[in-house]
């Protein structure tokens, strides 16, 4: 418990909770508007190579994360265009785009700057952190919340806009309308393609963010297939959370504090590999529990 | 979701269309070959030749060989997702099970006593035995727990391969090599090389058990209760069918195939296990596009296999001879499918996610 409640441990927590949530809530944005986007995970790849490229350009962490938007929605648009304009499967849409995202990084990577594996070099600009001075003192908040990446705030706001946005603006009734009832959709005279097209856009830019944190936040490089299972970690949280933004913060909490329990725990003799383990565990197990929970629930003669 | 699997296997319908969908992906997928080239710097006359030499061509046949060794595996990855996909099972899970197959081959192979053929044979078994039950863990995670199948049996792929990996770098490492793999198998274990040439019989197996597989899926009634309860869940079902067990045994041989392909790689390949040599190439991966490209046809699976292992092999000779990165095979991969998803739409019978438990 002690080993818990440390800064140090505490202040590692939201390195691995913002990409996953941020990733998730893009996913969340697919879901509900009914596009099944597993391809998070390239999404992410992507955002991550294309943060640290904009970076190094640059030399501007700024222009990083402008990159990584960029791209992001590049691969959003690309998704929209094979699968809900040409019509095609968004399975094997994702399946494509997951092995274009590591095909594409790598490539680039050595075509561009000319190495393999890992790319560092003093050009790339850091995130920085953002200090919450009235928050720092706080004993367990402090370090959670405050000195931390700026896109920790952005996550946490898009879950609570998302939250809003999508009980109450017209756009997230349009896209609620998209995943539940498309037909009432058209006749309102709205386009499916078009609200869907929007919400893999935004998943995309959602998800290069994702992938920023992880590149020129957490550390200040980018290696080959470095979003290493966040994009699917974050497809499980939707799949579990039904894409509502609230619970998702929850659940991405979760598993980015197994995450960085994963990294902390290897100080205790146990084999890396193990402890690399203990995050698909942990969601495997948040998804038994769910069901089973879920099961129960829905069990005759229980109130529903 | 629209009504899944429709126009699946109906005679000559999908290879004019498989032959539409390639001739219309011809164009925008040279035109992006062209632009990564260029984008390497590299001369296109170069690459081209390169390319052709790489997949081809090589002194006596050598690289011609290579991509025969590699389209054996990739399409031995395909016959297995084939195996779940029609029926109705979205397995993606192929890599974990290859691993674990490739794994226990190998420790089976260096470790068993007895002579040559009983340890080979014991291998094959032991990799098919750790595929299956790998797969099969994602189908009961699916059936007693409500975990989709696509998304249980890609989470354990990644256990899979650390677990692989700790037990090539820990407890069976060859350690005078310092790198994380087990020692060579003993040379009689090896499977032997057609005579004369540097190419495993691995792609005789493989080319049996393709033609098994065909004829397991197109004749007898597990195969054809297999297909049905992929296209129609629903009068699978109502018509008594045990579909669960059904669908753990699909699952099971599915896996178990993968296990076989890993074995295959172990023992006429690279006579050891080294960590990630399964997993880097992309085996799994590819042998899942290779049967989407082709919509589930199982017949057209070898050439869309040949097809990526081509892709793939040629792509490292550009990377010889005109230092262009490897990875563009990866790129032109992932469009071709991308040009060809949307034609041979609906490919996969098994995706509807909304009926977890079928």
């Amino acid at each position: 418990m002690d080993m818990l409640l440390d800064p140090a441990f505490l202040a590692s927590v939201p390195r691995f909770v913002v990409p996953v949530l941020l990733a998730a809530l893009g996913g969340a944005l697919c879901e509900r508007a009914g596009v099944f986007n597993i391809a998070l995970e390239g999404f992410v790849l992507v955002g991550a190579f294309a943060a640290v490229a904009g970076s190094w350009l640059g030399e501007s962490a700024l222009l990083g994360i402008v990159f990584a938007c960029l791209a992001g929605a590049a691969m959003g648009l690309v998704f929209a265009e094979f699968s809900v304009r040409r019509g095609g499967d968004a399975i094997v849409t994702s399946v494509a785009l997951n092995l274009l995202a590591i095909g594409l990084t790598t490539y680039l990577l050595r075509a561009l700057f000319g190495v393999t594996g890992a790319f560092r070099d003093a050009r790339i600009d850091g995130l920085g952190t953002l200090d919450l001075p009235i928050l720092a003192g706080w004993p367990v908040l402090g370090p959670l919340l405050s000195g931390q990446s700026p896109l920790l705030l952005v996550a946490v706001l898009t879950a609570l806009l998302l939250h809003l946005g999508l009980a109450r603006h017209r756009l997230g009734l349009r896209l609620r309308a998209a995943g539940e009832a498309p037909a009432a959709l058209v006749a309102g005279g709205v386009s499916v393609r078009r609200v869907r097209t929007g919400a893999l856009v935004a998943c995309g830019v959602l998800c290069g963010l994702a992938g920023a944190q992880l590149s020129i936040s957490n550390v200040n490089l980018f290696v080959e297939n470095m979003s290493a299972g966040r994009g699917w970690i974050a497809v499980v949280a939707v799949l579990l959370t039904r894409g509502r933004p609230l619970p998702l913060l929850g659940v991405a909490i979760l598993f980015g504090t197994a995450d960085s329990l994963s990294v902390r725990i290897q100080g205790l003799g146990l084999p890396q590999q193990a402890t690399d383990a203990l995050p698909y565990l942990v969601t495997l197990v948040a998804l038994v529990v769910a069901s089973v929970w879920r099961l129960r629930r829905s069990a005759p003669g229980a109130a529903s | 979701m629209k009504a899944a699997g429709s126009g699946l296997d109906k005679g000559l319908g999908p290879v004019v269309r498989t032959i539409a969908a390639w001739s219309g992906v011809a164009l925008p997928l040279a035109l992006i070959g062209w632009g990564l080239i260029a984008l390497a710097g590299a001369p296109l006359g170069e690459a081209i030749d390169g390319f052709l030499r790489g997949a081809f061509g090589g002194r006596r046949n050598a690289y011609l060989l290579t991509t025969l060794s590699r389209a054996g595996l990739i399409i031995g990855m395909a016959m297995a997702a084939w195996l779940s996909f029609r029926a109705g099972l979205f397995n993606i899970g192929g890599e974990g099970q290859l691993v674990l197959g490739g794994l226990s081959a190998a420790l089976v192979a260096i470790h068993a006593p007895g002579p040559a053929p009983v340890a080979i044979a014991l291998a094959f078994a032991a990799g098919m035995a750790a595929g299956a039950a790998w797969a099969m863990l994602a189908g009961v995670l699916e059936l007693a727990a409500g975990v989709p199948l696509l998304i249980g049996s890609l989470l354990l792929n990644y256990p899979a391969s650390f677990f692989a990996s700790w037990v090539v770098g820990h407890p069976f490492r060859d350690v005078a090599s310092g790198l994380p793999q087990t020692v060579l198998l003993p040379a009689e274990r090896w499977l032997p090389n057609f005579s004369g040439t540097r190419l495993d019989v691995g792609v005789a197996f493989i080319a049996v058990v393709t033609v098994l597989v065909i004829v397991y899926g197109a004749t007898t009634t597990h195969g054809l209760r297999a297909r049905l309860n992929g296209q129609a869940p629903a009068f699978a079902r109502a018509s008594g069918l045990a579909v669960r067990r059904l669908s753990l045994q699909t699952l099971a041989a599915s896996g178990a195939l993968a296990g076989f392909v890993g074995a295959l790689a172990v023992l006429g390949l690279h006579h050891r296990y080294s960590d990630g040599m399964l997993v880097q190439p992309l085996y799994a991966w590819t042998g899942i596009v290779a049967v989407l490209l082709v919509g589930l046809v199982p017949w057209a699976v070898p050439l869309a296999g040949f097809f990526f292992a081509a892709l793939a092999t040629g792509a490292a000779g550009m990377e010889r001879t005109a230092a262009v990165p490897r990875e563009i095979a990866l790129i032109l991969q992932a469009c071709v499918i991308l040009f060809v998803a949307g034609r041979t739409a609906r490919s996969v019978p098994g995706a509807r996610r909304d009926d977890p438990g079928s």
